[in-house]
């Protein structure tokens, strides 16, 4: 199994299309540290404008704001909108794309059961995936954190700020890109599940963004009716909820709790979703790939 | 001697089609094993079947004595196969997909071993080359080479010469015939070039839309003291009617291709041209034609490009 797991590596790290994603978050992330290295005044001005009716804040407070962590945080919020798309980029060519280019009938014709072929070909999906992931914290987080430096953390709510002690911010990175890893990877396994069903990439890649797309948009409208009955069913209304690691329970006067969660329960359910949707979508394609045809 | 493959009443059907109907048949250890048919005649899901790539709708299929559908894995590791045309990873070199096939065929070979069988395929030079780079014959090549790596017992070449020049098929012949003379090799080899299955094959099988026409040995399906006589002259119309007037009429088997066709008995054929000479026909070719294409035409054509000239 181990064998066979580290060829689908090698084919997955020897085709040059899987740098595209590594290229593209390099990108993003590099342009949003440039921008906030020059003009991070204004960007912090921007951000507290909506507060600042009912808040005062120094320049004292807006300099130490701008560190490592909020820029994290902001890439976070940029980028993982975006990383489905890249991770359907590799999972929805996992299984079409063999297809496509010839090698799936040849593959087939190998001492290998299909549930072992399946298998193998998703936990490669998963490890670039996560493969993604560290790079992009290697970037965002500890890049943000040599450039920028660290200090307290900021995260604005419609209710008002959040501030987290520098001690307190790091394991929750570490908690929120964990999280994110299963979020994606639940986006991984719908790609994979649509892969089963095309001889060429294309069209599961553009099935996968529509629709995490549609749902997201579901997810998003404030709609009461959708609040009960569709929202909570959406595998993209619990993708969000890495962002529950950043918000925190304050005591009666106010101030933050070191090391708390505000709603711990609400992000491990989020989380027994996201995997109940990856067993689901992963065994489905198990199912099908098993009683398929191959005739490309 | 034992079966190597017996495949017992295989049917399957493609929703209203039914692409393989009934078919049995058995191949023998150490046998080349022509499987015939034109293109659509349900070779290729005969193929596939045998492979596990296609699920049988029913019927049974034995490897080496064992139910396919019962020891896949264990029947796996003892064949080697081509379908069809043998797509590579373009982006990897020759002998990292030789490498790559070989590990998931459940055997570890050195790298020398590996650099033998690319030498024995012709490629040696080239192992380092991206497959992209490659010509349809050196690809075939290279299928052939993957489909051997793991030294199977049962080889299956779905049309191993399609796409390939005459050198290319000819090699290819060759290394056929060399798997099953120096190694031992039991081959089964798809095709619709029937001359060249006749040249390889022990054994072979006829089908036709999904059905068996004909199997058994190539030396007795086909009675080579018959033969058809493809007769050239100056003026075929004329010499249409002399022969319908000649005692040679009872020879006559129809036209083709601006020929007559005339089938006779081998020892007949000097008597005959004999009797042209005497019958003052100018003779521009005489071609004592006798292969197994003429009986595939005309068992899948039904003899439509032979128009029976007899009254």
């Amino acid at each position: 199994m181990l064998k066979l797991l580290r060829i689908e590596l090698f084919k997955i790290f020897k085709r040059p299309r899987t740098y595209i994603a590594f290229g593209a978050i390099a990108a993003v992330v590099f342009l949003i540290q440039i921008a906030l290295k020059f003009d991070g005044k204004s960007y912090v001005d921007l951000l507290m404008s909506n507060l600042s009716g009912s808040f005062e804040f120094s320049d004292e407070f807006k300099g130490k704001l701008l560190n490592g962590y909020l820029i994290c945080f902001v890439i976070l919020n940029t980028l993982l909108i975006q990383m489905p798309l890249l991770v359907a980029l590799i999972s929805g060519d996992s299984i079409a794309g063999e297809a496509n280019m010839g090698t799936l009938r040849l593959s087939l014709t190998k001492p290998v059961s299909r549930t072992q072929y399946m298998l193998v070909k998703f936990a490669a999906s998963i490890i670039y995936t996560l493969a993604l992931l560290i790079w992009m914290a290697a970037l965002a987080l500890f890049g943000s954190m040599i450039i920028f430096g660290t200090n307290d953390m900021v995260v604005l709510r419609s209710e008002g700020i959040e501030q987290m002690k520098n001690f307190d911010v790091l394991w929750r990175y570490f908690a929120a890109f964990g999280y994110a890893a299963v979020a994606l990877t639940t986006v991984s396994a719908l790609s994979f599940l649509l892969s089963v069903f095309s001889e060429n990439s294309i069209g599961p890649i553009i099935a996968t963004m529509s629709i995490v797309i549609v749902f997201t948009i579901l997810s998003e409208m404030n709609i009461p009716i959708y609040d009960e009955t569709i929202k909570p069913y959406l595998f993209t209304s619990h993708m969000v909820a890495w962002k529950g690691f950043f918000y925190v329970k304050a005591d009666a006067e106010g101030t933050t709790i070191n090391g708390s969660i505000e709603n711990l329960p609400a992000v491990l359910r989020s989380l027994g979703i996201l995997v109940i949707y990856i067993i689901l979508f992963f065994s489905s394609a198990v199912w099908v790939f098993k009683k398929k045809d191959i005739l490309t | 001697m034992s079966s190597i493959i017996e495949v017992k009443n295989l049917t399957k059907n493609f929703k209203d089609i039914k692409a393989v109907d009934n078919l049995s048949f058995k191949v023998e250890a150490g046998q080349v094993y022509g499987f015939l048919g034109q293109n659509g005649a349900g070779k290729s899901t005969t193929i596939r079947m045998l492979l596990t790539l296609i699920a049988p709708t029913s019927g049974e299929i034995e490897l080496f004595g064992m139910s396919l559908a019962k020891h896949r894995k264990e029947i796996l590791r003892q064949v080697g196969a081509i379908i069809e045309r043998p797509d590579l990873y373009k982006y990897l070199t020759a002998l990292e997909n030789l490498r790559l096939f070989a590990i998931m065929s459940g055997v570890k070979v050195s790298e020398k071993q590996l650099m033998d069988q690319l030498d024995m395929v012709g490629l040696a030079e080239r192992a380092g080359s991206k497959v992209k780079t490659y010509s349809q014959g050196m690809k075939q090549r290279l299928g052939i080479a993957i489909a051997l790596v793991h030294d199977p017992q049962l080889i299956i070449l779905d049309e191993p010469t399609n796409g390939l020049d005459p050198q290319g098929i000819a090699d290819i012949r060759n290394l056929i015939l060399l798997l099953k003379k120096e190694r031992g090799k039991t081959l089964l080899i798809s095709s619709h070039l029937l001359s060249e299955v006749e040249l390889i094959a022990d054994s072979m099988i006829i089908i036709d839309k999904g059905k068996k026409l004909v199997e058994g040995k190539v030396k007795e399906l086909f009675d080579p003291s018959e033969t058809i006589v493809e007769l050239k002259t100056t003026d075929d119309a004329a010499t249409f009617e002399k022969l319908k007037q000649s005692p040679l009429n009872k020879f006559m088997h129809g036209q083709r291709n601006d020929c007559l066709l005339l089938k006779l008995h081998r020892n007949e054929v000097p008597s005959v041209m004999k009797e042209l000479v005497q019958m003052d026909v100018n003779v521009i070719s005489l071609h004592s034609k006798h292969s197994l294409e003429d009986y595939f035409l005309s068992l899948t054509t039904g003899n439509n490009d032979v128009e029976v000239a007899k009254n």
